[in-house]
């Protein structure tokens, strides 16, 4: 797993501090950080700190010295330096897979959950920092998300942030997850409907035909319903959708009856998601109520991908090493897991196919039981 | 900053809704028989359920549990609610809008009969004439400009203008005037038109050709099936008809290319001796698909009600055989569809609509077509003129010099459409396959001298109702490799105009 967090002691951090790594000058154990803002809401382009592994820094600039390590870190990463000493990789100039956290804040509970919500008024902090991060980012950057929490709970901020990133990186595909309740609103979907661009992209979770099921799931009464008219609002919207389903023991029974639901009453969305259990947050907690292998869904899984695949809804399968679904399904199979939390088991070397495959979630503290090396095709 | 994790106590499923008792609401849906152990329940939208004989009287009567899976398929498919009100009412009506799209656009099939005059004699044509008299036979130019300025006030963004007979192209040089015409006028309204050109294909110029090519028109042609059904079928003095009209085909798709040629086959009684023929006549002349079009009650003794049923009857055996054929071509690797049947799976198996004019409710007459006869009268529909051929002018709008709003808004023309709702229609507002199906005010006023017509006697009520029950039961069967041909026929967007 690549490292996102490291701690050292700070010296001269007044504020929180938001900066883009460039080399430094006395090897790979110090980094400069320059185009810096301080988080006290005033404006310092030229802002610099160091970041160093030495336990003398630099005295006259904000610092953070004595870190463990920083090889991690690349030119062009941008680093939440914080006054406490946690320096942070809030965006790495290497991957495709950066994201903007918005808040911790969730008005679901899912049951599945990797980053169990937490109730913290943290959405201005996240705010903040995100547009100088925003500021930040290079503009050839393919897709940046905007993850939580639930980032509609930013309120009115939600519509600034997307304004911003439409305005800063007009290139950019700016890929929202959302449980998209607050779309139920007409007003709030008319609202996102000023700021939708075509590179704006929501991926929205439903989780079962049956709005009992879906409730239980999230862990929330009405969500459902609400997810739906919302879905509705946004499609007069003409919002990009990415449905977004995780395939567990509450989910996969109906799951080609979702499929067809999701045809007949959402044509609209461009993309179907078939998510498979990341075993982390929530889920160990309720591992008996969520587990089951990927192997018991397979015939459920292959009706639905290929009814919405054959009704011109295009179908992604997340999160299933190919040695865990059947191979007509390969062709569905995208690489989903994030770069830095994605892993190859050591008997993965001897596969044919693992060039094609997404890995498995170093998150991950339980694994089917099928992972195996592919070595005849 | 607080940093209280929110709280790990999870509910129940129970708690969020899964009844324990039989505490639900009604929504609006219809049931029909299918086989004797069965039957299909279809909701509002078209959704459809299909479930053991008697579900819909066990749904009634309050019987169905919470338990049951059967209570979640009817809840997620708007069968019934929770609530009084269905929560859901805007994705609900959303749908029906869905449906019924075709109502906003406004008349998109403007058919421009452009002479009665004809090289062929067929048997089953009720208004063509072998004659050189062109003045009397022939749209004139002033009528056939009109027409175009009334097609592009349509409030319809997208034209489909088709150009039938007669043989159109006996009068090539009236076919140029239009497109030209149109094209002309159009820089001005801006609208998306596709022109169709209904020919037999055997008055063909190179000239022709180069003129479909440059305005991309597509060609509709007629072939009954092999050469011992074809020729009988459409009789033509000097050369016959079958080697002809090939030749066409082939030099049309040379010129054109292969998918800008479509053909048309009549079912007449002798054709209703040979579906498997006509079919693989289809086949090897690489079309992906046929038209197994009913006998139409215009040729015959339409007011005879029993010869009407008889010849109804005939025709679903020749439909069915036909059909079980094509599957069978289907299984063994040859992707072929019956048009007919895809338009109404369409209806079925997806959430939209379609814009084939003969099942639409309200009925297509003004909504969706109108015709500009040779003789500068307007009608509502091509079985319209056809009726007026035989001195019956109930469904004659009005001519070609009027305003726009007299020919087109006039009372005549609301009690057409009035007349064709199937909705409020004694027989079909209570019928299961209401949202798969359309009224016809022409045919029933053609065989009952009624627009609104008795579903009891009507043709056209017992060839649908015959056809989609039967493509339930095909549906039903738990043949999934036929369920997937049958479904792969929905797959792509629905021909507009015949």
């Amino acid at each position: 797993m690549v490292k996102l967090v490291v701690k050292g002691k700070p010296l001269n951090l007044s504020h929180d501090l938001v900066g883009r790594v460039v080399l430094g000058k006395d090897g790979p154990s110090t980094v400069e950080v320059v185009g810096g803002t301080r988080m006290n809401g005033a404006l310092d382009a030229v802002h610099q700190a160091w970041l160093t592994t030495a336990e003398t820094p630099e005295a006259t600039l904000p610092s953070v010295h004595s870190l463990v390590s920083i090889g991690h870190l690349e030119a062009g990463d941008i680093v939440l330096i914080q006054r406490n000493g946690l320096v942070r990789t809030v965006f790495r100039t290497a991957s495709p897979d950066n994201t903007l956290f918005t808040t911790d804040q969730c008005n679901s509970n899912c049951l599945m959950c990797s980053q169990p919500p937490r109730d913290i008024d943290d959405i201005r902090y996240h705010y903040e920092i995100n547009c100088r991060v925003i500021d930040l980012i290079p503009g050839h950057t393919e897709t940046i998300g905007v993850t939580g929490g639930e980032p509609t709970l930013m309120g009115g901020l939600f519509f600034d942030l997307i304004e911003r990133l439409n305005s800063r990186l007009p290139a950019t595909v700016v890929h929202i997850l959302t449980n998209g309740r607050a779309f139920s609103r007409r007003s709030f979907a008319e609202r996102f409907r000023d700021v939708n661009t075509p590179n704006v992209v929501l991926g929205i979770p439903l989780y079962s035909d049956y709005y009992a099921r879906h409730d239980y799931v999230v862990q929330a009464q009405g969500a459902y319903n609400q997810t739906l008219l919302g879905l509705h609002n946004l499609g007069r919207a003409g919002a990009r959708i990415e449905l977004r389903v995780v395939l567990h023991k509450l989910t996969y029974e109906r799951l080609p009856q979702l499929a067809r639901f999701i045809f007949m009453n959402l044509p609209f969305v461009e993309q179907v998601s078939l998510m498979g259990l990341e075993y982390t947050g929530y889920t160990p907690h309720n591992d008996k109520i969520l587990w089951i292998e990927p192997s018991e869904y397979v015939a459920e899984l292959t009706t639905a991908a290929e009814y919405l695949d054959s009704n011109g809804i295009s179908v992604s399968i997340y999160n299933h090493s190919l040695c865990t679904i059947p191979e007509r399904l390969w062709k569905y199979s995208a690489k989903s897991i994030s770069d830095w939390k994605r892993q190859y088991p050591d008997e993965c070397g001897r596969c044919l196919v693992r060039d094609a495959c997404g890995g498995v979630f170093a998150t991950s503290k339980k694994l089917s039981s099928h992972i195996r090396p592919i070595e005849a095709l | 900053m607080t940093d209280k994790p929110v709280s790990r106590k999870f509910l129940g499923e129970p708690y969020f809704g899964t009844p324990l008792g039989t505490d639900y609401h009604l929504l609006p849906f219809r049931f029909h028989a299918i086989g004797d152990t069965r039957e299909v329940l279809v909701n509002e939208t078209g959704d459809h359920l299909l479930v053991p004989r008697g579900t819909a009287g066990r749904i009634v009567r309050r019987e169905v549990d919470g338990s049951e899976e059967l209570y979640e398929d009817l809840t997620a498919n708007f069968f019934i609610s929770p609530t009084p009100v269905p929560e859901l009412l805007d994705v609900l009506s959303t749908r029906y809008i869905t449906k019924k799209g075709f109502l906003e656009s406004g008349t998109s099939l403007h058919i421009f009969v452009i002479t009665l005059r004809c090289n062929h004699s067929c048997h089953y044509c009720q208004v063509s004439r072998v004659t050189q008299n062109q003045d009397k036979f022939d749209i004139s130019t002033e009528d056939l400009k009109a027409g175009i300025v009334h097609m592009l006030a349509s409030p319809s963004d997208e034209i489909t203008m088709e150009f039938q007979g007669g043989e159109p192209l006996l009068a090539f040089e009236k076919v140029r005037y239009a497109v030209e015409t149109t094209v002309e006028l159009n820089r001005t309204t801006g609208k998306r038109i596709s022109f169709v050109l209904c020919t037999n294909l055997t008055v063909l110029s190179d000239e022709i050709l180069l003129f479909c090519r440059e305005h991309a028109i597509l060609i509709s042609t007629s072939l009954d099936g092999p050469e011992f059904v074809h020729n009988p079928n459409r009789a033509k003095s000097g050369a016959a008809s079958y080697g002809l009209v090939i030749e066409g085909i082939n030099r049309a798709r040379a010129a054109l290319g292969h998918d800008r040629v479509s053909a048309l086959m009549t079912t007449t009684a002798l054709s209703l001796q040979y579906p498997q023929e006509i079919i693989d006549t289809y086949v090897e002349q690489g079309f992906q698909g046929i038209f197994l079009r009913p006998i139409s009650p215009y040729g015959f003794a339409v007011k005879n009600q029993k010869k009407n049923a008889y010849e109804t009857e005939r025709f679903l055996e020749f439909y069915k055989t036909g059909l079980q054929h094509i599957l069978s071509l289907n299984a063994g690797g040859t992707y072929f569809r019956e048009d007919y049947t895809s338009l109404i799976l369409q209806k079925v198996l997806t959430p939209f609509g379609t814009n084939y004019v003969d099942l639409q409710s309200p009925t297509s007459l003004v909504n969706s077509v109108v015709v500009f006869n040779y003789d500068g009268f307007v009608y509502a529909s091509d079985e319209a003129r056809m009726l007026a051929e035989r001195k019956d002018y109930t469904f004659r709008l009005g001519h070609v010099s009027q305003p726009y709003a007299e020919l087109f808004s006039s009372q005549k023309a609301v009690k057409f459409v009035n007349s064709g709702i199937a909705e409020s229609l004694a027989g079909c507002s209570d019928c299961a396959f209401l949202p798969y199906c359309g009224a016809d005010p022409v045919l029933h006023h053609a065989t009952q001298q009624d627009m609104e017509g008795n579903r009891a006697f009507s043709i056209f009520c017992k060839k649908n109702m015959e056809m989609i029950r039967h493509l339930f039961e095909l549906l039903d069967s738990g043949d999934s490799a036929r369920e997937a041909i049958l479904r792969s026929w929905t797959h792509q967007k629905p021909v507009t105009a015949w």
